[in-house]
């Protein structure tokens, strides 16, 4: 039992890190209804120009001000470049848009910053947390409490400004419906450029969190790909759809990989390591088909 | 001025319906088939053989599936890679097991197991469209990959599903030379090129269309969804099938389930967005360039780099072509969503014309 609770909150834990991420696609997903596949290459991009900034001599709090501004006119400069001149296209289209723009970046940061894998110290130790070892002989890591904890204060954050700033209002507006937001004067173009601004500023914690963890190195790319079974879970319109996704996945994968394999072994035998790759899609496709708008997305109505 | 179908009259319905309804155009895919098959082996070399020109048919035939997929039916797949896994592996199984078993057949039937492994991930398409059912197939390219790994019968006990094919034996003959291999798999591209070309024409690829631009409005009029899609998601994996049989049997020769990877997905996914979505001519044009690009970069740019004293490493060569294909990417879905193969019909209609302005 202590070693299932053990399984059970380390894949919370981890699929708060994947909330993280999904987070940014759900920031752009609901202002603009673009799905941006990219946004894996960009907490590679934002998690590697900290690195950068810091080789080249800036200490932490100014490379992450510097990675802020790079993250921001990387995506104010996607939506002027590539995405505005997309409008009217169908979604899947400025869905493949986004994947060149992830080839893209995956391209040209490394050319910036360097290729090779490298750590970023974040002063935060990865380590169980002693207490909780003595009192449950269950291992915790510190980090990622620390990390949960940022994704908590992050969604807060957002949650507020979404709630009650002028900004705020003027996304969700946006949002709900473009052409009716444009009617009242909200200036739309300006609005993009926030959110990806925004989903700069998402990637660039889930990069650092990320890169904390696992070292900045190009393998960052592929936590997009653990966010989208997290997306159809919770739905792409929904933050605390993302969250609450982010920790079924996390908990079921961890699970899965624990204790299916034996199962599998006993029927078949041979290894079965290696679940975690496909569980989550596969939990993600069977989901779909029982309730295609996720947890907490909206139900979509076709029209002719 | 010899482009121009003046004087071509069309007395009966035949040939109204035909293919190719131009003249000239008949003519160019007949000298253009003749080149393939009696000028090409006869000037190319080795090389040309086994680096550029087979594997450049077999991407196109792959391209050719996802096209049929993405550009006719509208749905869009990330794991035909996936798809190409299963057919090199059926394809090989039903060689290795059953005694006897003549190669073509084991091709059509490595296409016909992928056609049903694609029906079965085609399934969720009911319900979900647009990139709903882009992660859908990324969990069949996830998990098929894992799945010929970890099963080792499918391999045949090899140590992490690496598999070596068998020899290629038609009718007695054995195929070893890369010329020979060449003109089996342009044999089998151009037979089912020809029938892709009949099938998006006919009345299924016409409700593939219907279904592509708008579903809703396709199943009022009487197509029925679920069958139209699921044939889709079956005929373009047999393709994607049998090209991946192709791509073990007579390109590489021995295969591993993760060099089916994502990446190679996201490769024939380029193919058709670069030689144009819903186009079978464009399938082809797109493997050629995607195919010729990195190998024109790897010469292009340490030249170019030598000319401006830039320093240089293999790294940024890679890097280069990595950001080069999502440039254009870009590009392409910005300037020409149509692709190449669009490109090409506005050439062929500038030159109906030429040189006359009007």
């Amino acid at each position: 039992m202590n070693f299932f609770l053990e399984v059970l909150i380390g894949g919370l834990l981890s699929g708060v890190m994947y909330a993280l991420v999904a987070l940014g696609f759900v920031m752009i997903y609901k202002a603009s209804g673009v799905f941006n596949f990219a946004q894996g290459a960009m907490v590679y991009l934002a998690a590697l120009s900290v690195v950068g900034c810091m080789e080249k001599g800036a200490p932490l709090w100014l490379a992450i001000i510097l990675a802020f501004a790079i993250m921001t006119a990387f995506g104010i400069a996607t939506e002027k470049f590539v995405l505005r001149k997309l409008v009217n296209q169908p979604p899947i289209a400025l869905f493949m848009a986004t994947i060149g723009l992830a080839f893209f970046i995956e391209g040209l940061a490394p050319m910036i910053f360097g290729s090779e894998p490298r750590a970023l110290e974040l002063g935060i130790v990865d380590e169980p947390i002693p207490w909780i070892l003595d009192n449950w002989n269950m291992v915790i890591s510190k980090f990622d409490l620390v990390a949960s904890g940022v994704a908590a204060v992050l969604v807060a954050t957002l949650a507020l400004f979404f709630q009650y700033t002028r900004i705020g209002r003027a996304l969700r507006a946006v949002a709900d419906d473009h052409q009716a937001a444009l009617s009242i004067g909200i200036p739309l173009q300006h609005i993009w450029a926030i959110v990806w601004g925004v989903a700069g500023f998402v990637a660039l914690v889930a990069g650092m969190m990320w890169g904390a963890r696992n070292g900045v190195q190009f393998a960052l790319t592929f936590t997009a790909l653990k966010a989208l079974p997290v997306l159809i879970l919770g739905g792409f319109t929904s933050v605390p759809g993302a969250i609450v996704g982010g920790l079924i996945i996390g908990a079921s994968e961890k699970l899965a990989e624990i204790y299916i394999p034996p199962v599998m072994q006993d029927l078949f035998g041979g290894n079965f390591g290696g679940i975690e790759g496909w569980f989550p899609y596969v939990l993600a496709l069977l989901f779909l088909l029982v309730r295609p708008e996720g947890l907490f997305g909206e139900k979509h109505i076709d029209r002719v | 001025m010899l482009y121009r179908e003046a004087g071509q009259f069309k007395t009966t319905y035949a040939a109204d319906q035909q293919l190719f309804p131009i003249r000239q155009d008949r003519i160019g895919v007949l000298v253009l088939l003749a080149v393939a098959f009696f000028g090409v082996p006869l000037l190319a070399s080795e090389y040309w053989f086994s680096a550029i020109l087979i594997p450049f048919l077999i991407f196109a035939l792959a391209a050719l599936g996802l096209n049929i997929l993405t550009g006719y039916a509208g749905q869009l797949s990330l794991g035909s890679a996936a798809f190409m896994a299963v057919g090199a592996y059926a394809a090989y199984n039903f060689q290795l097991r059953i005694e006897g078993m003549p190669i073509l057949l084991s091709f059509i039937c490595g296409g016909l197991t992928a056609a049903g492994v694609g029906i079965l991930f085609g399934l969720p398409s009911l319900r979900i469209k647009g990139f709903y059912l882009a992660v859908a197939t990324l969990a069949a390219q996830f998990f098929i990959v894992w799945c010929l790994t970890k099963f080792p019968w499918l391999s045949n006990n090899s140590s992490s599903g690496v598999i070596s094919t068998q020899q290629l034996i038609i009718l007695g003959y054995e195929l070893k030379t890369p010329v020979e291999k060449y003109l089996l798999v342009l044999s089998i591209v151009v037979v089912l090129a020809l029938a892709a070309k009949n099938l998006v024409r006919s009345s299924t690829g016409r409700a593939w269309m219907a279904v592509r631009d708008m579903d809703v409005a396709a199943s009022v009029i009487g197509i029925k969804l679920m069958p139209t899609k699921l044939l889709a998601f079956a005929i373009s994996s047999f393709y994607c099938g049998v090209a991946g049989a192709l791509y073990a049997f007579c390109y590489l020769g021995s295969v591993e389930p993760d060099g089916f990877s994502l990446e190679m997905s996201f490769k024939i996914l380029f193919m058709i967005i670069i030689g144009g979505v819903g186009s079978i001519m464009g399938s082809f044009m797109g493997a050629a360039f995607i195919l010729l690009l990195p190998i024109f970069l790897d010469v292009a740019l340490p030249f170019l780099a030598g000319i401006f004293g830039l320093p240089f490493s293999s790294a940024t060569v890679s890097h280069i072509q990595i950001l080069v294909f999502g440039a254009l990417i870009m590009f392409f879905l910005i300037v020409e969503p149509h692709g190449l193969a669009r490109l090409w019909q506005i050439a062929k209609e500038k030159l109906r014309l030429w040189p006359f302005p009007h």
